[in-house]
């Protein structure tokens, strides 16, 4: 247990909050000032509102002595990434287009977490638009890895992965496309949940794929996790694409569902191009659940050379048109000296967007472009099914699987320029978002370098609360959680 | 040479729903400028559409009504293209499925004389889809200025096949499409606001030639007097185009209707690449069976079958169905009249609605809904004259006053003293006794076979009953007594 | 897509109303002809009678009633706007 309160997982917090040994006010203001001595180095804030922060804090401490403590979210400081959006606070999505703008509706996650009486704390850095791994695509600048600030922290979610391993908040939430919350919670040491496709609201989430974006929450364990994903999911009426299902208490579910489990290794996802050291700690984490009793067999999930290039085409398709809204026009950066609404397009767009956007763009608007819809859009739509088949077979075997979250462990600044070396980065976790499913990633060890490393678990669709109590079982067997970078 | 015209017309009906079609902020016209947006309306970033269930069961009732196939399953697309009345830069769409198929408007052309019915037709639809509509641009001196209170209204686009070959087929058209939304009460189509808007392609070719010429897309036809009016300009221009030797250009036009002339648009620098795709954000519609089934139940009869009908169950003349039908509010007031008023009487009580009513409504700027006189009233003013309790004169002083003030019509008779005269019948035949007593010409007249001799025994009696008599009477008692004689 | 697929980026930028200078002309052509030469490979797959997945769990008939709500306040729906005029969004002047 950690005598240092910014490093406080959410159930000790809560657990003092509850005693009344400690107050919101209290923690809330060890996180500003830990965020404030730290943040030189890793620079995962955007902005921060101290003010907003208190007050919000203040009120729950005021809720608390009132005898209306709203459970064990309650007064707990938790940081969003900068693409979620909170009523009256700036919303950038890591770039220079809307360097501006202040968001005048809260999303659905975030009103859900104000409801939780969680104390919002800080927008956190991203890649632009969410698309990158390492967040070097912010367009303010990039964040450092906590355990060594001259590491990346992944990306796109990496402001909100960083953040929380270097104690600047007790959880946040990040988005996931094709890895964005699992990569850099593998990097940084933290777990990461990317929830089943429907499960969180998707409302006042900037659209970067929209068929494949999920939020999800940062935190330092499992049981943190379940907590957080408890009132963040659950139905929305204001997105389409949100599914109607029961939400159990995912921290319960852990005391019950206590396994064993028949855990599936897909033979593609340990191969060429894994780094020895990830796949020892991997080989470790196997072992560990043999010893609990667990069957452990390897599946093949024969599609998954086509993942990357399936994504590419569905998740720039569509980016290319969800972006299409940031033109100048209503909100976000608008070029000066237009000399035409024509003239006004073209510029904004070329000085707002950063290098890895328009490239996205210009992809996802080659693919879906008259003669090529076919070849490209619609065809990665049915490779798309069957690689959800693949899994989908793979689960009358198994419960759940397990394979590394990243191939490599976080790596220098500046070290990745080819941009399909970047893509790489993310063969083991887009299938999940191309098939939909909930997966989670959980801190196995470190690297001879002391980098983290992470292990990502697969489940099915809606099960959070097996996959949960699986990660669970590992989680509160070993103490990587309890490790922090020095700062 | 003698030239053919084709023409297809483009149609967008806005649906009257209460909220908009992908949100729930209000819908509305006339409103002080974006005062009608929300995130989703604005495309502001996070924001998404969820369908308003009211908008497809007002796109199925419309495609029920002009007889297309319901599609059982439909989805929703993005049509991408940049214009700053569309927020997002795209919008949401039916491209490959859209949700009404097939389908035809029954058109009728103008007779040979006002009262003479004049030939029907069928213009086939291609196609019905859902859509939701962009913002308007205000244009100023330097600038343009931007509402987004239209953005997200329900649309449909209405699509015919190029099946018309007139002005006149087009005019009739939209005028029997309009009534038809307005009676299903799918939309208001007020042109002026708007809620209908019309485009229409236009290519001419020699008679007898089966392939299509070069279309000419006609643009801002915004009354149903200037799509005529803009078509029949448009064929004309391209014959004298043709004629001087010359080609149709494939192009956009612009009518001016208060000109009668049409510009040429700038052609779009590029051919339009819409980039259509499936809309993540949104799910796919399945209608079934019973779900059509409640929308049929809720169709209401179309103007022209409802004519067909009082033709055949009122005996109605053709213009008085002609001007009865296209308006439902005032087609159901005369049913209703007409069956209070009981069998045989349907033209009378038609003949009041269509010359009293409306022209009193119209002086009044009421419509049939707001009228004080309601069926009963008609129906009461009918059996009033036709049992000779009040004069035909006295019953129009009648309809003026309980028009304006909602009485029924025998307590204004009574009041005002408009009563046909006490028929004691001994008086009035005595009447008729005295008349025939004193014209002996007229009676020699009237027994040699000269019916209209009768005439002249009744202005002495009216003259005795100070023009109070009911003519019917006085006419089956002097020819009770002229009989006997 | 048996033949190495075509970019040309001019037309594309400007289908997507992207201005790029000549020197990130060259570069994402050259980049993005490298990633169209690797999705070159879903041209493999065999994909005879498969359905395409738009949604991964796709439900059907997703709606809400027709109610109408109050939405945003015009102040707040143009607090983000570059340029505004008598309550709306001002732009270039747009000529049809």
């Amino acid at each position: 247990m950690s005598a240092e309160l910014h490093f406080h997982s959410i159930a000790e917090a809560a657990a003092q909050l509850e005693a009344k040994t400690l107050s919101a006010v209290e923690l809330t203001q060890a996180v500003i000032a830990r965020t404030k001595a730290v943040e030189p180095r890793v620079r995962a804030f955007l902005s921060t509102d101290e003010a907003t922060a208190l007050a919000q804090a203040a009120a729950s401490d005021a809720r608390r002595a009132a005898g209306h403590a709203r459970g064990p979210l309650d007064g707990i400081p938790v940081g969003l990434k900068d693409v979620i959006a909170v009523k009256n606070q700036p919303l950038t999505a890591g770039s220079r287009m809307l360097a501006n703008f202040v968001s005048p509706y809260d999303s659905t996650a975030a009103a859900k977490l104000q409801q939780a009486g969680a104390v919002l704390w800080g927008r956190l850095n991203c890649d632009e638009f969410a698309m990158g791994s390492s967040n070097e695509n912010s367009a303010f600048h990039p964040t450092g890895n906590p355990w060594d600030v001259s590491r990346v922290p992944g990306g796109s979610s990496g402001g909100s992965a960083a953040a929380l391993a270097a104690g600047e908040a007790l959880a946040t939430l990040g988005s996931d496309t094709g890895g964005s919350i699992r990569q850099p919670a593998a990097l940084c040491g933290v777990v990461g949940i990317k929830p089943t496709y429907g499960l969180v609201s998707r409302y006042g989430l900037i659209a970067y794929a929209s068929s494949l974006d999920q939020i999800g929450p940062f935190a330092r364990t499992v049981e943190d996790a379940a907590i957080v994903l408890r009132a963040i999911a659950g139905h929305d009426e204001r997105d389409s694409t949100s599914f109607r299902t029961e939400i159990p208490d995912y921290r319960a579910e852990l005391q019950t569902r206590r396994g064993p489990w028949k855990l599936g290794l897909p033979k593609e996802y340990f191969g060429e191009g894994l780094d020895p050291e990830i796949a020892a700690a991997v080989e470790r984490a196997i072992a560990f659940y043999k010893a609990q009793g667990c069957e452990i067999r390897e599946v093949s999930l024969p599609h998954t050379q086509y993942c990357l290039d399936t994504y590419y085409i569905i998740a720039t398709a569509e980016a290319s048109s969800n972006l299409a809204r940031y033109d100048g026009v209503r909100y976000g950066h608008r070029a000066k000296n237009a000399k035409d609404i024509v003239d006004l397009y073209f510029q904004s767009r070329a000085e707002g967007f950063g290098a890895e956007v328009k490239r996205r763009i210009i992809l996802g608007t080659y693919v879906l472009s008259s003669g090529y819809y076919d070849a490209f859009y619609l065809r990665a739509q049915k490779v798309r099914t069957l690689i959800r088949q693949d899994f989908l077979n793979a689960y009358k075997e198994v419960d759940a699987l397990l394979t590394p979250t990243s191939p490599i462990p976080a790596f220098k600044l500046g070290e990745k320029s080819d941009p399909l070396a970047m893509y790489l980065c993310d063969i083991y976790t887009i299938g999940v978002n191309l098939a939909g499913l909930p997966a989670i990633s959980v801190p196995c060890g470190f690297t001879r370098g002391n980098l983290p490393i992470g292990l990502q678990l697969i489940g099915q669709p809606f099960q959070e609360a097996s996959l949960l109590a699986l990660a669970h079982s590992y989680d509160r067997a070993h103490d990587w959680s309890s490790r922090h970078p020095k700062l | 040479m003698n030239y053919e015209a084709v023409i297809g017309l483009e149609v967008h009906v806005q649906i009257k729903t209460r909220s908009k079609v992908f949100t729930r902020v209000g819908a509305g016209y006339g409103h002080e400028p974006n005062t009608l947006t929300d995130p989703v309306v604005l495309g502001l970033p996070g924001a998404l559409p969820v369908m308003n269930k009211a908008a497809l069961d007002a796109i199925i009732k419309a495609g029920l009504l002009l007889g297309c196939e319901i599609a059982p399953v439909c989805k929703w697309d993005r049509k991408n293209y940049f214009y700053p009345d569309s927020p997002k830069n795209y919008q949401i769409s039916q491209y490959d499925q859209p949700i009404c198929l097939g389908g035809a408007v029954e058109i009728e052309l103008p007779g040979s004389a006002r009262n003479v019915m004049g030939e029907h037709k069928r213009i086939p639809l291609t196609r019905i889809h859902l859509e939701e509509d962009v913002g308007k641009l205000n244009h100023g001196a330097t600038d343009s200025l931007v509402d987004y209170n239209r953005a997200g209204t329900p649309l449909m686009e209405i699509v015919s096949d190029p099946a018309m070959h007139t002005a006149d087929e087009a005019f009739a058209y939209l005028t029997s499409l309009r009534a038809t939304m307005i009676y299903g009460g799918i939309s208001d189509c007020d042109m002026e606001k708007g809620q209908l808007r019309c485009d229409a392609n236009i290519s001419i070719r020699p008679v007898g030639e089966k392939r299509l010429g070069t279309k000419v897309e006609l643009k801002n036809l915004n009354s149903i007097s200037f799509v005529r009016d803009g078509i029949a300009h448009e064929i004309k221009r391209q014959i004298g185009v043709l004629e001087r030797g010359g080609t149709i250009v494939q192009e956009t036009r612009d009518y001016d209707g208060m000109t009668g002339t049409s510009q040429s648009l700038r052609s779009k620098e590029e051919a339009h690449d819409y980039r259509y795709f499936p809309d993540p954000d949104l799910m796919p519609v399945v209608v079934d069976v019973a779900w059509k089934d409640r929308i049929r139940a809720e169709c209401p009869e179309l103007p022209f079958d409802k004519q067909r009908r009082f033709l055949a169950e009122y005996q109605l003349p053709y213009t008085l169905t002609s001007v009865l039908v296209w308006d439902r509010a005032l087609a159901d007031y005369f049913e209703e009249a007409a069956k209070l008023a009981g069998a045989g009487k349907a033209q009378a009580v038609g003949n009041w609605i269509t010359n009293d009513l409306l022209r009193e409504l119209g002086g009044a700027r009421l419509t049939v809904a707001e009228a004080r006189v309601r069926p009963g009233h008609i129906a009461a003013l009918v059996q009033l004259v036709d049992s000779g309790v009040v004069l035909t004169n006295a019953a129009k002083e009648i309809f003026v006053e309980m028009f304006a003030t909602g009485d029924q019509p025998g307590v204004i008779a009574e009041r005002r003293g408009l009563k046909a005269a006490p028929t004691d019948a001994g008086e009035l035949e005595q009447w008729c006794r005295d008349a025939i007593a004193t014209n002996a010409k007229a009676l020699a007249e009237f027994k040699a076979g000269k019916d209209s001799a009768i005439n002249a025994f009744k202005g002495p009696v009216m003259k005795a009953a100070k023009g109070k008599a009911n003519p019917k009477l006085v006419d089956e008692t002097l020819r009770r007594l002229l009989a006997a004689m | 897509m048996s033949n190495a697929p075509e970019l040309n980026i001019d037309h594309i930028a400007k289908l997507a109303r992207l201005a790029l200078t000549p020197e990130e002309k060259a570069t994402f052509a050259a980049q993005l002809g490298s990633v169209l030469h690797h999705i070159e490979q879903l041209a493999k797959v065999d994909v005879t009678g498969v359905e395409p997945t738009a949604h991964a769990f796709a439900v059907t008939n997703v709606w809400r009633d027709d109610v109408a709500e109050p939405g945003l306040p015009v102040a707040a729906a143009l607090r983000n706007a570059p340029a505004q005029r008598e309550n709306m969004i001002a732009v270039p002047k747009v000529v049809e």
